[in-house]
């Protein structure tokens, strides 16, 4: 079976300070990996280089396009890189303001991606953003109203069916329920391991939040100083850690 | 006058802009910087179209200038009066015998000659401004042609007005490639743009030209179920009586009283001379 998307050896640093450094891993279809780690450890580095965001210095991030099977996406062109983070790739921000057209209605901003790669059929867009819209729990009569007026836990859902709409097969998420309170958090997962079971993506999820590896993640690879110091299937890094710093994430969860 | 170089600009400039024009007309729609010079008049008073203007004039040039269509505007009488003081050329407010039409929000509706240039002042060159607000990024999106984003523009008018509600800065798409601002002209004269003439488009606040040469294929951009349409007041022109031409619409009293006439002051006197009258003479004469 191919992967879906192949890292080799990533590294990125910033000077003299370390990014992300030795990273290689393999992502196959369907599969969800969750990355976990404290602030500074190079989550968000990572997968920024990994989506193309940032230019990372050295490695290989190979992924299997419909057309022409695996490429290497940091050597391909601008436009072919750009044209995969709008149609096989959706990039899910923290903020969502960060990946909303926050002047835009929720319709337009569903369609911006229909469109960017050559809907013209206004019904149509209409017509599939009001889908996409129900998906996330929008409901049908906020579609002319603009994310300003939606709050923190819509404009997240509203961010996610904008990305869902070209029907990707790549999600990076980064840090998905930060900044939710918990009943929404729970909401919004709840959503997301459902869409993502549904339309059976693979998905790449930053996170601090154990409890959300914990639910959507097939796989755990642990971050520490910008290096790779534990992977393997969740539950089984989270039942059994074997590093030390694993072990003190894991011991430092609240019990309530 | 011997102080003043011919038309204003010193050689030096005008040769630096004739060569953003000719990079502008090898790449019509692509927008293209220059440096831009301080003019004796304010920014929005058409500093790029009267720097595209003296760029352009020679000595046996007729200039004819129009503001909203109109030549007796203060805008179109102050430029008109600047190039006759500092270029000593010919003047005219007769479409056919101009051979340089410097314009603000309008074509002329008469149809253009290979021998004319017609120059538009731009305010703002880019027509994705509205919606990405960083350089950056807009320069990235027209160099890799991507450009959904303006489709949303016109998705949100649908959504909210029920019709592509943008009636004058309606973008168009020049020989498939860029996607162009083609200054804030009235969606009505959109169609005109496939012309005879070469046009060029200056823009001083915002340092950049660009130009279309003669017959450049220009679409405007529209939705399949919901077409460009070149609209205009469903009237006829109450002075000389054309139904075809765009018309401003002139308040005459504080009791709802309006009536339509030619925004193209020329045209309009033109079809008068020939006899051509509007229900206004028609109603005076009964």
């Amino acid at each position: 079976m191919t992967p879906l998307l192949s890292v080799r050896d990533i590294r990125k640093t910033y000077g003299a300070h370390i990014g992300c450094t030795d990273v290689s891993f393999d992502l196959f279809p369907g599969e969800v990996m969750g990355i976990v780690g404290e602030s500074g450890s190079g989550k968000s580095t990572l997968l920024n280089c990994l989506a193309g965001h940032i230019a990372a210095d050295s490695g290989q991030v190979i992924f299997d396009t419909r057309a022409e099977g695996p490429q290497d996406t940091l050597t391909m062109s601008e436009p072919a890189r750009r044209m995969l983070g709008r149609t096989d790739w959706a990039f899910v921000h923290q903020h969502a303001r960060d990946g909303l057209r926050m002047g835009v209605s929720a319709g337009g901003n569903v369609g911006e991606r229909l469109m960017a790669v050559g809907a013209r059929n206004y019904g149509d867009i209409r017509h599939q953003a009001i889908d996409w819209l129900g998906r996330v729990e929008i409901a049908e009569d906020r579609i002319d109203d603009r994310p300003t007026t939606f709050s923190g836990g819509m404009q997240q859902r509203l961010q996610i069916a904008r990305n869902l709409v070209t029907g990707p097969r790549l999600v990076f998420m980064d840090e998905p329920t930060g900044g939710l309170d918990v009943s929404v958090q729970a909401r919004l997962l709840d959503l997301l391991r459902s869409l993502v079971r549904d339309l059976g993506l693979s998905a790449i999820i930053v996170t601090h939040d154990l409890a959300v590896v914990r639910l959507l993640a097939d796989r755990l690879m642990v971050m520490k100083s910008g290096h790779v110091v534990e992977t393997g299937l969740t539950d089984q890094v989270l039942d059994d850690p074997q590093h030390a710093y694993t072990q003190l994430l894991v011991s430092s969860i609240l019990q309530v | 006058m011997s102080d003043y170089n011919f038309a204003y600009l010193d050689e030096q400039t005008k040769r630096m802009i004739r060569r953003a024009i000719l990079k502008g007309l090898a790449i019509p729609g692509y927008q293209v910087p220059f440096a831009s010079r301080e003019m004796p008049m304010p920014y929005g008073w058409g500093t790029g179209g009267v720097q595209v203007t003296a760029a352009t004039l020679v000595p046996d040039d007729c200039l004819k200038v129009i503001d909203q269509g109109a030549d007796d505007t203060t805008n179109a009488v102050s430029i008109r009066k600047f190039f006759e003081n500092t270029a000593s050329v010919g003047t005219t407010t007769q479409t056919a015998e101009a051979s340089v039409i410097q314009t603000r929000h309008r074509i002329p509706e008469e149809a253009l000659r290979e021998d004319q240039i017609l120059v538009y002042q731009v305010p703002i060159p880019e027509p994705l401004r509205f919606l990405e607000p960083r350089e950056t990024e807009t320069r990235k999106m027209h160099a890799l042609e991507e450009y959904g984003l303006m489709h949303v523009k016109l998705y949100e008018d649908i959504a909210r007005h029920g019709h592509i509600a943008t009636s004058y800065a309606y973008p168009v798409k020049i020989e498939d490639r860029y996607v162009m601002d083609p200054s804030p002209i009235p969606k009505f004269d959109n169609p005109k743009m496939e012309m005879a003439a070469i046009q060029l488009f200056g823009a001083g606040r915002e340092q950049r030209i660009y130009a279309l040469p003669p017959y450049t294929k220009v679409v405007s951009l529209d939705f399949d179920d919901h077409p460009f349409e070149a609209s205009k007041a469903p009237h006829p022109c109450a002075l000389c009586g054309a139904t075809g031409s765009y018309l401003d619409e002139v308040i005459t009293d504080d009791a709802g009283g309006r009536m339509f006439v030619c925004s193209d002051t020329d045209y309009c006197e033109t079809r008068r001379a020939q006899g051509h009258v509007g229900a206004t003479q028609t109603e005076e004469a009964a």
